[in-house]
């Protein structure tokens, strides 16, 4: 009794931000996504599943759910290799790679958008430090950014860039935490480079590769910052993507509703992509 | 021959490591010269502070700059005592409703708020806390990641030494701050930097709460600034701008590296 | 027990306090008291030149004239931006006290009840009627809705043709003669491109395509019609004369190669041009202070070339009042806007940028007419305001621009032939439109 009261107590305060915040805007998300309400209306309208039917009626929609999963895709496999790369360089002690790990990573401390800020002169059509290099080796100017089959590609250039050194500490703390004597029984057998890591390092290395890949998906689902301050979607919403979308519909044609809906669809798919991890460790955390 | 093979080992991540660090070099070398028509990686032109000069006029940076660090500060503070909190009444008392709070802390941590803008956009509305510093940082007052790390922390430590408190009469309070919080520090620390580079880094919602000069934190300062086709050439003015953004943060960085990369290791929590 | 459990309420609440104080220290104070009337002013900039160093020049001037009232202007960034900071202001319970936005947004603005109707200030105004007689009936069109005056003209601007003399001679073209119609303009542009530079130049991103859009549109229109029906309910995007533009555009870039391909920043374009990458630019007047003063070469202004008629878009922002405010704020801004767009004021804005004056007495002025002698260049806006008219004005604007620029550019980058986009952009435009048209 006494625990409870105190325990309770206690917890409030964080709680109850966390409700606010986190709980109460899911449960407002669903249950606006049911009606039809703008800036300007005075009460929302039920139409039950009317914002979805209009989604999965809209090209638009399917097209931003494809550049979603599209970009997750370039992204991630990308940054893993790298990241395992990168990971497995500068996985000695040396003067050298305590610089290379340095230069790895100082991309990961940036915010978004001064990354973007930088990328977006690089990437400049013509002008921009890419169609320099480009017209350089006579590719002519390649007006990335600007094309519809190079502005996704363009933009996980840029997150790959971005996002490869924080991949890299997993995968580095991944690598130091595998016993020296596993290596070392593994070296005696005659096990060596790509031996090594194919049948001893690999394997070892699944649980991070797990962790990373839910870890990165659920933040390329988040990512907003650069599409508004390099593209706003253009070419034709050819890098428009979830979150950027309901940031427009919901801020720039004040369409809450429909807005709503697009909060839910996204709050499945990280649910879905995080869930299976998520009830693995609450066990543990719960039963230690 | 070992030597060769030694060096050609190398060449191939110093090679990578060159082009990742080419944004940067390239940033700050145009922040720093006359800009030209045709941005260059190597510098064509003279030196100068004109653009830095020019971009510290223009923009009200130094506003800019004590919203960001009252934001950041502010709302590390207050994570901090809310948290602590909260990660020992889970850590160290046995409730009713435990299960509950570990779902409400594992659904944010599934569901940042990141996502949740309309809904949340709504509530600092209804709140009048529109364009204010605190709607900014008061949708992350409670923080699941900092409850869950610190919980995981208080848990290693021996329930013995908190047993002795009791039987001396210590209160819940000097039991937290005389033996919980001193052997957290490390756990605390990481917070720090994950909080603080998350809030000193965060856009969107900042961008969407505030509307003056008075509560705009420096990122969407500079995405305004980035995005208003004030001049030409703007790249010189941009890059200084961002240049002078981000200098703390690699300063910062390049001092606590070690704790930079371990901190962040546990932000995967979060996400 | 009880004990401890009044230190945890009463710690709670010490904290609870502090974060309070912590808020309010922080709240903006919008307090009535005997102290100045504040006044919150958002406002974009869409053209080269420090524009905001000027609105702070106005805001100093207005200030020391009237000591009662403080005006806070505030840089939303450019118009697309400021325009969800007005709403998301509005919605969030802060409306600024008067804002700049385009004047397209005017019906809009109205739809969602966000601004003050302004007839009874003109009608109090002594001299409300001279006033409002004094603006550019071009300008001054595009400020009403449904008979009501909405808004007050002010950073107004009208697209006209940028064109490197010196290129025009290396090409063995005539400087002082400029090309007046499309075919010209694609002959000339074939003239001008070579390894070095483009023949033509028009922005294309999201924002400004809808813009130059509208001027190719009225050049092919038959009878003068626009992309939109005067009352902001219709859209007329995939008319037969509409697809020709489109397709002309298409052309230039892929059949003649004389334009830049993909889609080209409305920001970049004027740089492009004084780099001498690009011999001819669509571009605002607003930018004539930003090329005159950086252009290395000759360069001349010309009306856009016509095909059916002569044409060109006007564009550009107002001044707007807001409703859910008190009386007081509501004069206060008033007399912010009259004293913003007097004769004089709107003279020296003029200078500083490049807009177009709004007002006949600015443009008689002597300041004025000495600045059209010694530039001539920046005259040719002013008379082309002639054959001027509004660019895309709807309900839900941003919605339908954002329509039209999508489907523009769809087509541009080859994704869709140019009857497709403009199909598509009016299906799309209709389903938005339909809540009003039934009214």
């Amino acid at each position: 009794m006494k625990n409870n009261l105190t325990a309770w107590g206690l917890m409030l305060p964080a709680l109850s931000f966390i409700l606010l915040f986190t709980v109460f805007p899911i449960i407002r998300s669903i249950y606006l996504s049911v009606m039809d309400f703008r800036f300007g209306m005075a009460e929302p309208r039920f139409i039950g599943l009317g914002n979805y039917v209009r989604l999965f009626h809209s090209d638009l929609f399917w097209k931003v759910m494809g550049n979603t999963l599209f970009f997750a895709l370039i992204t991630l496999v990308p940054a893993l290799l790298i990241g395992l790369g990168l990971a497995l360089i500068v996985n000695k002690k040396s003067k050298i790679t305590g610089t290379l790990r340095t230069i790895y990573f100082y991309p990961v401390i940036l915010p978004m958008v001064a990354a973007a800020s930088i990328w977006m002169f690089i990437y400049m059509a013509n002008n921009g430090l890419w169609d320099q290099i480009a017209r350089f080796i006579h590719m002519g100017p390649t007006d990335v950014l600007s094309r519809q089959e190079s502005v996704l590609p363009a933009l996980a250039v840029m997150y790959v860039w971005k996002e490869a050194g924080y991949v890299m500490i997993f995968f580095l703390s991944g690598l130091q935490s595998i016993s020296p004597d596993i290596l070392e029984s593994a070296r005696l057998d005659g096990a060596t480079g790509w031996k090594l890591f194919r049948h001893i390092l690999f394997p070892l290395l699944g649980p991070t590769f797990l962790f990373i890949s839910t870890v990165e998906l659920t933040n390329v689902f988040k990512l907003v910052d650069h599409i508004i301050i390099m593209t706003e979607g253009a070419p034709n919403n050819a890098s428009t993507m979830l979150l950027y979308y309901i940031y427009q519909t919901g801020f720039t044609h004040f369409d809450y509703g429909l807005s709503s809906a697009l909060t839910v669809i996204l709050l499945v798919m990280l649910l879905v992509v995080a869930l299976p991890r998520f009830i693995a460790q609450d066990k543990k955390t719960y039963y230690n | 021959m070992d030597k060769l093979k030694k060096s050609l080992f190398w060449i191939l991540p110093s090679l990578l490591a060159l082009v990742w660090a080419i944004p940067l070099f390239w940033m700050i070398v145009t922040a720093f010269t006359n800009p030209t028509y045709r941005m260059t990686l190597f510098p064509s032109t003279g030196f100068t502070l004109d653009n830095l000069r020019y971009v510290w006029e223009a923009v009200p940076f130094d506003a800019y700059y004590k919203n960001t660090i009252f934001i950041v500060v502010v709302t590390f503070c207050v994570q901090f005592v809310l948290s602590t909190l909260a990660a020992y009444a889970l850590a160290v008392l046995d409730f009713k409703g435990q299960l509950l709070v570990y779902v409400i802390i594992f659904l944010q941590i599934i569901i940042p708020n990141d996502v949740l803008i309309i809904p949340n956009y709504m509530t600092i509305s209804d709140l009048g806390l529109v364009d204010t510093k605190l709607g900014i940082m008061i949708p992350f007052f409670g923080s699941a990641l900092a409850i869950f790390l610190l919980r995981q922390t208080f848990k290693s430590i021996p329930k013995s030494l908190t047993e002795a408190a009791i039987l001396d009469g210590a209160s819940i309070w000097t039991i937290i701050w005389k033996i919980y919080m001193p052997n957290a520090k490390s756990a605390y620390l990481s917070f720090a930097v994950i909080s603080i580079s998350y809030h000193w880094n965060n856009y969107l919602w900042p961008l969407i709460v505030t509307n003056s000069v008075e509560n705009r934190p420096l990122t969407v300062g500079l995405a305004i600034f980035a995005k208003s086709k004030e001049a030409n050439m703007q790249w010189a003015n941009v890059t200084a701008a961002t240049f002078l953004i981000i200098l703390p943060l690699l300063v910062a960085f390049f001092i606590f590296q070690r704790q930079f990369i371990e901190s962040l290791t546990h932000s995967g929590v979060k996400e | 027990m009880h004990k401890n459990w009044k230190k945890v309420i009463s710690s709670l609440f010490t904290l609870m306090l502090a974060i309070l104080l912590v808020a309010c220290g922080n709240k903006n104070d919008k307090k009535e008291g005997d102290g100045p009337v504040e006044l919150e002013f958002f406002y974009p900039v869409n053209v080269g030149g420090p524009a905001t160093k000027v609105i702070d020049q106005i805001v100093a001037d207005f200030e020391a004239e009237n000591p009662d009232i403080k005006v806070n202007p505030v840089y939303t960034g450019n118009y697309d931006d400021t325009f969800t900071k007005i709403q998301t202001a509005v919605q969030g319970g802060t409306p600024p006290d008067l804002f700049i936005s385009l004047a397209t947004h005017r019906f809009t603005m109205e739809d969602l009840g966000i601004v003050e109707p302004l007839d009874h200030f003109i009608e109090a105004d002594k001299d409300g009627k001279e006033y409002i007689e004094d603006f550019l009936p071009s300008f001054m069109e595009d400020s009403y809705v449904d008979g009501k005056t909405i808004s007050i003209p002010f950073q107004r601007s009208t697209m006209v043709l940028y064109y490197n003399k010196d290129l025009f001679k290396e090409a063995g073209l005539d400087p002082e003669q400029p090309p007046t119609s499309w075919d010209e303009l694609i002959e000339y542009s074939k003239k001008l491109t070579n390894d070095d530079h483009f023949g033509v130049g028009l922005a294309l991103n999201s924002g400004s395509a809808q813009w130059s859009f509208g001027g190719f549109s009225l050049q092919n229109s038959k009878d003068g019609g626009n992309l939109m029906s005067d009352d902001g309910k219709k859209v007329f995007f995939d008319t037969p004369e509409n697809i020709e533009a489109l397709q002309l555009w298409i052309d230039l870039q892929n059949k003649y190669e004389v334009m830049n391909k993909g889609i080209v920043q409305w920001t970049d374009l004027p740089t492009q041009f004084l780099a001498q990458e690009v011999a001819m630019i669509y571009h605002t007047t607003g930018n004539m202070g930003n090329i005159n003063e950086n252009a290395e070469f000759e360069f001349g202004t010309a009306f856009l070339p016509g095909n059916k008629r002569m044409a060109a878009p006007t564009g550009g922002g107002n001044f707007y009042i807001s409703k859910d405010i008190s009386d007081q704020h509501k004069e206060a801004a008033w007399k912010f806007i009259r004293f913003a767009t007097s004769t004089e004021q709107l003279t020296n804005w003029s200078l500083n940028t490049g807009y177009i004056p709004p007002r006949q007495s600015s443009i008689d002025s002597d300041e004025m007419q000495k600045y059209y002698s010694e530039i001539p260049q920046a005259r040719v806006a002013y008379e082309q305001l002639e054959v001027a008219k509004p660019e895309l004005t709807t309900y839900d604007a941003a919605q339908v621009w954002r329509i039209l620029n999508d489907s523009i550019q769809s087509a541009i980058t080859g994704e869709k032939t140019a009857a497709e986009a403009l199909k598509e952009a009016q299906a799309n435009a209709d389903a938005v439109l339909e809540r009003y048209q039934g009214e």
